[in-house]
């Protein structure tokens, strides 16, 4: 250990040197910003026709025609901030420079933030600043391109500035990664969701009030116990945590089985399987729904069946607890497979091999090695199911009758009759409480021990075919689970082709005509089905968002795997919170916090594709950290024995060994965010207009064919997206002789 | 480190692109009718005006969070449709726009009512009864009675038979309960709910959710717009319509400019031509059954007809305070829906 401190801190000659230009390269990159890119985000131009304007009009100016001609002087902070790194650059390595930087950096961040906040679109945000400035001539928009880009420069100067003084080992990488990860996280996870959380601490007139706070969570209707005691009901907050308990258990466990069967078992089974259990991920969130409620409903087959067979009157069982549970199982599953899966390919052979032969049974061999070696796996399954069903949202509004959870009353909250900010504020705290608490608990169990299994050692071992109990236990649940799964898709690939749904079932192509209609017009190829230009923005914004987020949900992930620093709790945290808030809450508090200067992105491609790259970072994290516990440290001490950096060890020896984890997060953002809806719900505007939310407004119309033909579009396309990502990175190759 | 600034740079450039540049006209609605009845609105208008209508589809409740939450910077013009509650709530709040129209005139005294009531900053589009909906095929094979009245419905026959959705979530049902309260007086009308609770077999989030149940089956009665039912018939399904005997409230469908709109002059455009008979008409062409507001416009046959319906004198300015509204809203929760059923 000490042995790698010391080596690490020695940097070669010509590392040193490519340092110093790093340093100097952002510094320069920042003031070309700061004078050849317009400052603000252009009103109604596109990056490329405000260009040109750049040395002239308020709308385009850059930042320093801004500060000179158009009564903005608050911006020469940045540029005073990024001289000062400038000066910087020129001195040798060492604590002076780490210094000046930091100042540098420092007085120009802190400077824009401020001016930033403070000075909205029509002068002065807060009175208190009017009453000590005086009243300003005028305001400012949102930033541009170059003003983040400004933004940038200066955060990875401030990186820079903490490697100098000593800290992360002198690494810039790293405190350049950490400083942008935590910026990033600050202000597109922290701060929405801190605003809206904070109302729950308002009461109606807007002031803050601890009494309408312990008003609004101290209520029956959250914490009941009524039905323990054989009464009505028992509170929200009761019902959410048991759906989740069971939900998690559940899908830890069905994951656990079949991800064990396809690795483990029948290899020519096992292909078939990681189709077939990945396909409700990709289904649109209505689909089960509507399906199961067409299999159990009221006038479901099952009933109808019932009645026909034993005479059973047809009742309203299925809604309830019991049918979001079955939704939410169905739902969730194919994440804790992928999980497990990594985490099942990632054990160590030659462990199970010693076992052996030291006269080990498979089952006893099973149980005391391979299954502790799962724990990790096991207790972050558990931990997404738990938050993803308390967070799930469309499962319970279809199917949940009269079972209320925390996410469907603050969905009644907000777009109720009543307009109650502060109780809905008041929930989702509540809720982000669950959360933190499964978090830490889970930290407990895992605690520190080793679960290291993929070292720099090959491993000659032979993975063991399952014990016969537990094979047989796999096929028998997870057999019947996965021919349930291709029972409802057949229902939902019925229900585009007929006439209409539950009534008249004369097969037809007119859905797919409505929606997908393709033309000849006098200029070629005319779009003319109405479902086309959602289709498009949606493929595009989720395609953008997919890379964005799988990249920083590893990088985050190898952070927190492999670097120390103060407040990695609290990063890891901020990184999971996104996960934890409901949809609804968070797409409203991205319209409170980005309506208004200086982060004005409503309305805009933007804005969408950043709620789907934080919404869905966590799995990345968690699929990375979860790899990353596997991987030996060794691996990454060789490298750097051998002089590669930082970055040169994460690219060609950490990353191809995380390729599960890259697949898992790509293919997890693109699919999650192809099928979002309830946060994406408040975003979504006439030009950007999603997917789901025309499917959601189809079906709210009765309009079930057409909802249930795009449906199939997207599921088609979805499986294509995510054959091509696994195809395009491929498998990891892990030196293993394989089963005959 | 470098590939992911490039692709970070490269999203945010390709994302800057997408703010498309803009001609003389455009117009931002948010619409919280029925599809087919958004899209032809948006076809004809923009044919027939040349102004750009980028429209997004929202239900009230939903457009009101939207317009609340963005209030410090509004993105969107005209609020189309929906309810007229939220249309009111948004009025008290100051987020729309105080407009008068020259057409206001041609429009029926209900309307006109509706515009004075919220400040000018509304009007009435149009009207729809509240009423009962039922499975014909379930009733005869059940052989239930048809409910004609508030008091039928009461019948225990009923149990868990009927749907109506959460009046906190649902305009329709808030709708319920305001006209129950008006009808029978407050005491009255909510031992009335508390009966009619143990016949409830679910609350839906949205007030159309239960005509849709009724039409396939799930349920056998509903509680909702009657106007909606012709549309499920019309599909194929068995479903009728029936308003109760004793007396019964209407929804008036409202619009409004929001305040501080970017493109006002085109709003204004807009909103006058939605008054107008033929634009009105788009209604029925779209299997939506109100009764439009203006005088002129060609009634369809299917529309209800209102003189044949016992309506309430509904007091739109009291209910339709946000004040009055949390007040009868809590106190149904409260009271009505924490009983058993």
């Amino acid at each position: 250990m000490a042995e790698a401190a010391a080596l690490a801190a020695l940097p070669a000659h010509r590392g040193r040197q490519r340092a110093q230009r790093i340093v100097l390269g952002w510094a320069l990159g920042g003031l070309a910003a700061f004078v050849l890119l317009p400052w603000y985000f252009p009103q109604n131009l596109t990056l490329w026709k405000s260009l040109p304007g750049v040395f002239g009009g308020a709308d385009t100016a850059s930042g320093l025609v801004q500060a000179l001609r158009h009564g903005k002087p608050w911006l020469w902070i940045g540029a005073a901030g990024l001289l000062l790194a400038l000066a910087a650059a020129r001195l040798p390595a060492g604590r002076a420079q780490g210094r000046l930087l930091l100042a540098g950096a420092g007085v120009g961040l802190l400077g824009l933030l401020a001016a930033g906040f403070g000075i909205g679109a029509q002068g002065w945000s807060f009175e208190f600043l009017e009453a000590w400035f005086g009243p300003l001539p005028g305001g400012q928009f949102g930033i541009g391109l170059g003003g983040a880009l400004v933004l940038l420069a200066l955060l990875m100067l401030l990186g820079a500035g903490i490697a100098r003084l000593g800290y992360f080992r002198g690494d810039l990488f790293v405190a350049g990664a950490v400083v942008l990860c935590s910026a990033l996280l600050l202000l597109f996870v922290a701060l929405p969701v801190g605003k809206s959380l904070l109302g729950a601490f308002l009461d109606d007139a807007g002031q803050p009030s601890l009494a309408a706070l312990a008003e609004r969570l101290a209520h029956e209707r959250v914490w009941g116990l009524g039905c323990i005691a054989g009464g009505v009901r028992c509170g929200v907050a009761w019902n959410t945590l048991f759906l989740a308990l069971l939900t998690a258990a559940g899908t830890t466990l069905l994951g656990t089985l079949i991800a064990l069967y396809a690795e483990r078992g029948n290899r020519r089974l096992g292909k078939s399987l990681n189709v077939l259990a990945l396909l409700p991920i990709i289904t649109p969130p209505f689909v089960v729904g509507l399906g199961l409620i067409l299999l159990f409903g009221r006038a479901g087959l099952v009933n109808q069946f019932l009645e026909w067979a034993f005479g059973v009157p047809p009742t309203r069982w299925f809604y309830g607890l019991l049918g979001v549970w079955l939704a939410q199982m169905f739902a969730f599953t194919p994440i804790a497979f992928m999980i497990m899966r990594g985490v099942v390919q990632g054990i160590s052979p030659s462990m199970e091999e010693a076992a052996q032969t030291l006269r080990a049974s498979r089952i006893k061999t099973f149980m005391t090695v391979t299954l502790p070696l799962m724990k990790p796996g096991l207790a972050n399954a558990f931990l997404v199911g738990f938050i993803e069903s308390i967070a799930d949202f469309g499962n319970p509004i279809i199917v949940g009758g009269s079972y209320a959870v925390l996410s469907t009353d603050i969905f009644f909250a907000i777009v109720g009759a009543q307009y109650d900010q502060g109780k809905a504020a008041s929930l989702a705290l509540v809720l982000t409480a669950f959360a933190l608490a499964v978090f830490f608990i889970q930290q407990r169990v895992l605690g520190r021990q080793s679960y290291t299994t993929v070292s720099g050692k090959g491993d000659a071992g032979m993975a063991m075919p399952l014990p016969d109990g537990v094979r047989r236990l796999c096929v028998g649940i997870a057999g019947p689970w996965l021919a349930f799964t291709v029972v409802v898709y057949v229902f939902a690939f019925i229900g585009g082709f007929v006439q209409t749904w539950g009534r008249d079932y004369t097969p037809t192509l007119a859905h797919f005509h409505t929606a997908f209609d393709l033309q000849w017009g006098v200029n070629g190829l005319v779009w003319a089905g109405t479902a086309w230009n959602s289709l498009f923005t949606t493929l595009k914004l989720a395609a953008i968002a997919a890379p964005i987020c799988a990249s920083i949900g590893l990088l985050i992930s190898w952070l927190l795997a492999r670097t120390q620093f103060v407040g990695q709790r609290a990063f890891e945290f901020a990184a999971l919170l996104a996960f934890a808030i409901p949809g609804t809450v968070l797409g409203v508090s991205y319209i409170l916090a980005f309506n208004v200067p200086p982060f004005e992105l409503t309305g805009t491609g933007l804005i969408i594709v950043l709620c789907f790259v934080f919404r869905n970072l966590p799995v990345g994290v968690r699929a990375g950290t979860a790899s990353f516990k596997q991987l030996d440290k060794s691996l990454d001490e060789a490298s750097t024995m051998l002089r590669a950096g930082t970055a040169t060890t994460l690219r060609r020896v950490v990353l191809p060994l995380l390729k599960p984890a890259l697949v898992a997060a790509l293919v997890y953002s693109f699919v999650r965010s192809m099928t979002t809806v309830s946060a994406v719900i408040f975003l979504v505007t006439a030009e950007n207009e999603l997917a789901t939310t025309y499917i959601i407004g189809r079906v709210g119309n009765g309009d079930y064919g057409v909802a249930l033909a795009y449906c199939t579009v997207l599921i088609v396309l979805m499986s294509l997206a995510t054959a091509a990502i696994q195809f395009v990175v491929g498998e990891r190759k892990l030196g293993r002789r394989k089963n005959t | 480190m470098p590939r992911f600034r490039h692709a970070a740079l490269a999203a945010a450039a390709f994302c800057a692109t997408t703010a498309q540049a803009q001609d003389a006209g455009q117009l931002n609605v948010i619409c919280s009718v029925q599809a087919e009845w958004c899209n032809m609105i948006q076809t004809v208008f923009t044919k027939s005006t040349g102004i750009k209508v980028n429209m997004s589809m929202k239900g009230s409740g939903e457009a009101l969070a939207q317009l609340i939450a963005e209030r410090a910077n509004p993105k969107t013009d005209v609020w189309f449709g929906g309810t007229g509650d939220p249309h009111l709530q948004a009025a008290e709040q100051g987020l729309t726009l105080e407009y008068k129209s020259p057409a206001l005139s041609q429009l029926f005294p209900w309307a006109q009512q509706q515009a004075q009531q919220s400040g000018w900053k509304t009007v009435g589009i149009y009207s729809g009864p509240l009423g009962f909906g039922y499975n014909t095929e379930l009733i005869a094979k059940k052989k239930m009675p048809i409910p004609k009245s508030w008091a039928d419905l009461l019948n225990p026959v009923y149990k868990g038979e009927i749907q109506v959705a959460n009046p906190a979530s649902s305009g329709t049902a808030y709708t319920m309960v305001a006209t129950l309260v008006q009808l029978m007086g407050e005491d009255k009308a909510f031992d009335y709910m508390k009966a009619l609770h143990k016949n409830i077999g679910q609350y839906t989030r949205s007030g159309t959710g239960p005509i849709k149940a009724v039409a396939r089956g799930e349920t056998t009665v509903s509680i909702s717009f009657v106007h909606d039912g012709p549309g499920e018939a019309m599909q194929g399904f068995p479903v009728a319509t029936v308003t109760p005997s004793e007396g019964t409230g209407a929804e008036i469908g409202s619009m409004s400019i929001i305040k501080g709109a970017r493109n006002l002059e085109q709003a204004k455009k807009f909103y006058e031509w939605a008054l107008t008979p033929q634009a009105q008409q788009f209604g029925a062409a779209a299997k939506q059954f109100q009764l439009p507001s203006n005088k002129a416009t060609p009634v369809d046959p299917r529309v209800p007809d209102f003189k044949s319906i016992k309506f309430i004198n509904y007091d739109y300015a009291k209910y339709g305070a946000s004040a009055e509204r949390k007040r009868l809203i809590s106190k149904w929760e409260k009271d009505v829906n924490s009983l058993p059923r």
